[in-house]
This record gives C-alpha cells, sequence and structure tokens, in this order.
C-alpha cells in the first residue's frame, strides 16, 4: 500500500487507536476508563477495516442519476466493509450499555471501581457462598484488608449472601 | 488535504491518549466524544458517507449521552478534579 | 509488571499490524464480491445507494441477526437493571429541572428532530443514511425531554409495542418476499411497489419499507436502553439492601 499518501497516516491512526486501547485496557484499574477503552479500541479496529476497503481515487458508492453504471462501478470504494462497519458500531452501543449496565450494578453492590477491590470482594462471596476458608494468599499479606472487606460484606449484604446459600443447598439436594 | 488528514490525525490520537489520563471522567467522556468526531471526519474523508453518518450519530451524541448518563448514576458527574480517581 | 506486559503486547500488535499492512496490497480488488455487487445491485435492487442494498437486499439475515443482538443487549440492560415503576418516585426528588430556555428551546427542536430522523430513514436508498441513523435521531428526539425535566419519563409500554411491532413488520415483509418466490428478506417489486428509475423515490421495490421497520425497532431499542439507565438510582438500591438488613 501507498505509506507516503493519506492512507498511510490514516493506517498510523488506527494502529494508533488500537493500540492506546489496548494498553488502556490493560493498565486502568477503573472499570469505567475499561470501558472507554474499550470504546477506543472498536473505532481503531473500526477504521482499519474501512481503510481496507479505500483506494486513492475512489467515489462513494452510490449512484448518481448522470452516473453510466459501469464507469461509476469501477471507481467506487468497496462497499461491504462499510456495511460491515455499520453494523458493527451500532452493535458496539449495545456491547457498551451492558457493559455500563454492569458497572451500575457493581456500584450498587460493592460501592467500589476499582479492579483489585471488586476482584477481592467477589473471591470472598464466592468462598463463603461455597463454604471454603480462604487460603493466606500472598498478594495479600494483610489480614487487616480482608477484615475490612469482611465487615464491610457483613453489613451490607447478609440476607443476599444467605438467599444464595439456600438456592445452592436446594440444588446440591436436588442434584444428590 | 494531506496536512488537513494528519491534523485530524493528530488531534484524534492525542484525544484518545487523554481519555486514558485525564483525571477527572466527565472530560475523559468529552475526549472520547471528539474522538468519535474526528473519526467521522475520517470516515467522510475515506469516501464512506454511510459510515460517517453513523460514527457521528452514535459514537459523537448517543454513546456519550449513554456514558454522560451512566457517570451521573455513579455520581461522579463532577466539574473540579479533585482525586475522582 | 503488569503494565510493563501490557505495553509490551499493545507494542507489539501494533508493529504487527503495520507490518502486514505494509505488506498486503489494500485498495486492490483482492475482494470480487464488492465490484460484482457495484455491477449488480443497480438492476436487483434497484437502490443507489449501495450500501443500502448490501444491508438489505444481499447481507438482510445479517442485519436481522444484528436486530437481535441489540435486542438483546436490551434485554439484559432491562434484566440487569431492572424496571422501576414511575409512580413510586417520592415527589421530593423531582427537582434538578433546568432552565425556562433549555426546555423551550427543546420543545421546539423535537418535530425538527423527527422530520429529520424521517427523512433520513426514507431517502436511505437515495443518499447517504438509513433506518440505523435515522433511528438514532429518533431515538435522540424521544429521550430529549427526560434529560432536561428530571419528572418526565419515557413509557416503556410504548417503547416496548413500536419494539414489537417494528419487528414483527420487518419479518413479515421477509415473508411476504417468500410469497413472491424471492429468497427470505430479499426487497421485490410488485404492484405499488414498481421498480422505477434510478435515483427516484419509488425506486427500490420494498427496501424503503424494510429500511422504515429497522429505523423504528432501532430507535426503540435505543430509546429504551437510554431511559432504563436513566432510571436506576444507586442510591435507592443501597436503601432497599439496608432496609433488607433490618428486617
Amino acid at each position: 500500500m501507498n505509506m507516503t499518501g493519506v492512507e498511510g497516516i490514516v493506517l498510523l491512526g488506527a494502529i494508533g487507536l488500537i493500540m492506546i486501547g489496548l494498553a488502556g485496557l490493560f493498565m486502568s484499574n477503573n472499570v469505567f476508563r475499561m470501558v472507554l477503552a474499550l470504546v477506543i479500541l472498536e473505532s481503531g479496529a473500526n477504521l482499519f477495516l474501512i481503510l481496507a476497503g479505500f483506494h486513492g481515487l475512489g467515489i462513494a458508492p452510490i449512484f448518481l442519476s448522470n452516473h453510466a453504471i459501469s464507469d461509476a462501478g469501477h471507481m467506487m470504494n468497496d462497499p461491504i466493509p462499510q456495511a460491515l462497519v455499520l453494523t458493527a458500531i451500532v452493535i458496539g452501543v449495545g456491547v457498551q450499555a451492558l457493559a455500563l449496565a454492569l458497572i451500575l450494578k457493581i456500584k450498587a453492590h460493592y460501592n467500589t471501581l476499582d479492579m483489585s477491590e471488586i476482584r477481592q470482594q467477589m473471591e470472598y462471596d464466592l468462598a463463603k457462598n461455597n463454604d471454603v476458608t480462604l487460603p493466606a494468599s500472598a498478594q495479600s499479606p494483610d489480614s487487616l484488608v480482608r477484615s475490612k472487606v469482611i465487615c464491610q460484606a457483613e453489613q451490607t449484604q447478609p440476607d443476599h449472601i444467605q438467599a444464595k446459600a439456600d438456592v445452592q443447598q436446594i440444588g446440591g439436594s436436588v442434584n444428590g | 488535504m494531506i496536512w488537513f488528514v494528519s491534523l485530524l490525525v493528530f488531534v484524534m490520537l492525542a484525544s484518545a491518549i487523554a481519555v486514558l489520563l485525564l483525571p477527572n471522567m466527565l472530560a475523559a467522556v468529552v475526549a472520547s466524544s471528539v474522538v468519535s468526531l474526528a473519526l467521522a471526519v475520517l470516515f467522510a474523508l475515506l469516501k464512506a458517507p454511510d459510515v460517517a453518518m453513523t460514527e457521528a450519530a452514535i459514537g459523537a451524541g448517543l454513546s456519550s449521552l449513554l456514558l454522560a448518563l451512566a457517570l451521573r448514576r455513579l455520581g461522579l458527574w463532577r466539574l473540579d478534579d479533585d482525586d475522582v480517581n | 509488571m503488569r503494565n510493563v506486559s501490557g505495553l509490551l503486547f499493545s507494542g507489539g500488535l501494533a508493529f504487527l499490524l503495520l507490518v502486514i499492512a505494509t505488506h498486503l496490497p489494500f485498495g486492490q480488488p483482492l475482494m470480487l464480491v464488492g465490484s460484482d455487487i457495484i455491477q449488480a445491485s443497480p438492476h436487483e435492487v434497484g437502490s443507489a445507494n449501495v450500501v443500502a442494498a448490501i444491508l438489505l437486499a444481499y447481507r438482510g439475515i445479517d442485519t436481522l441477526g444484528e436486530l437481535s443482538i441489540l435486542f438483546t443487549a436490551a434485554a439484559g440492560v432491562g434484566l440487569i437493571l431492572g424496571h422501576r415503576a414511575s409512580q413510586n418516585v417520592p415527589p421530593t426528588q423531582v427537582k434538578n429541572n433546568s432552565g425556562f430556555i433549555s426546555q423551550k428551546g427543546i420543545e421546539l427542536m423535537i418535530p425538527l428532530l423527527l422530520v429529520v430522523g424521517f427523512y433520513i430513514i426514507f431517502y436511505g436508498h437515495l443518499t447517504p443514511g438509513g433506518g440505523f441513523q435515522g433511528g438514532v435521531i429518533l431515538a435522540i428526539a424521544f429521550f430529549l425531554p427526560v434529560l432536561v425535566q428530571s419528572d418526565a419519563r419515557l413509557d416503556h409500554n410504548i417503547i416496548s409495542i413500536i419494539e414489537g411491532l417494528a419487528g414483527a413488520v420487518f419479518i413479515l415483509i421477509g415473508l411476504w418476499a417468500m410469497f413472491y418466490e424471492r429468497p427470505f428478506l430479499q426487497p421485490f417489486f410488485n404492484g405499488l411497489f414498481a421498480k422505477g428509475t434510478l435515483g427516484e423515490l419509488w425506486s427500490a421495490g420494498t427496501l424503503p419499507l424494510l429500511y422504515l421497520a429497522l429505523g423504528l425497532k432501532v430507535g426503540a431499542e435505543l430509546a429504551g436502553l437510554l431511559a432504563t439507565i436513566a432510571d436506576f438510582s444507586i442510591t435507592e438500591t443501597q436503601g432497599s439492601l439496608s432496609e433488607d438488613d433490618t428486617q
């Protein structure tokens, strides 16, 4: 591909967007910022796809009334990537709304958006529901954090946990 | 033409980096809207008018509205940037 | 450590993409399907906009699948957040109304937005635009009053009725095409929907009808998504949890 023209610059932009989005997904610790990084990553992929159907002197894939079909058809950009990207953008906003709904629910239950705190509390909940004692993990040597987490979880949602445990017992007896 | 495209790509990448680095979440949402807007102009320059319209309506309009609404519900809707993160 | 490995991974992926893209002949007619469709679609579909012809005629089942993905996302959001009955809102929460100017301005804007949205949907086969873009503009037009007045609410029943009807019409038109021995969801020409000359409003058979159903469905779906997220209140959920504790 011609790297010196417009295509080369746009290609750099698309790769930059993909790279920034990936780096944000890896490095951010806030769940909301991870959704923003996901949006950027998706935009970069869309730009890459559109670029694949572009050739230097092409025109938009729309016939005008004074076009001869065979002449105009040879000059047009590839319409198939455009149709694919059109659906991808709309699906992207649906996925984004689903992620935001999950984040709202996480904030309502755990009252935090920090990835490591959420993971800790979820591990605690899972262990409690399954009657497993948490092994002392090397990453969290201080028992202070865990006791804080335990207190918080017991204060906010014993009913919730109890209901889950009941369901699990019923399920276990049915399976047994 | 080529200078315009270079400027557009530069603005787009700069605001994409700003999305990740800004401490204020509201500012980050606005920066992601700027990314979508620059992307829509790029789509129009790449002769894909349908996609440009979709990106302008969904990416810069509806998606930012969705993110801003969720931000308000999360209680992160603050105009001053003291330790929001 | 995690940061370094993440940066390394994304840098490596960027390098890989760059190398692949410089060695591939971009923009050459690698995909012959595209040029074939461009040559055939004015005669077969009659739509001046080739992207619209691909979306609804050549890849119609893809669009149906995409609608079902969107429906699944909306249903998932509704399931996760739950509906809150509008009469349960205590009157103390009705506040934060924006000023007189923005309320009246938005009342003036709504009919204009509706006209623009329906124009974009109806002329989707002639000009850039179509069901998705027009549907988003319709969704925003219906959602704007909720944005300026916190006591205004979207009626979820009306939204789900519009959504269901539009989806049913989309599939019924697809089945109607099979009645005339065309493939499922392919636009066809018959009677009122005659094949006119390329570039006129009535020139693409039933494609504008399909686009109208698609636009209404997308618009209702997205407006429902926005309304569900706008109705959700974290403090109320937490309040209900602590109420459970006391019992």
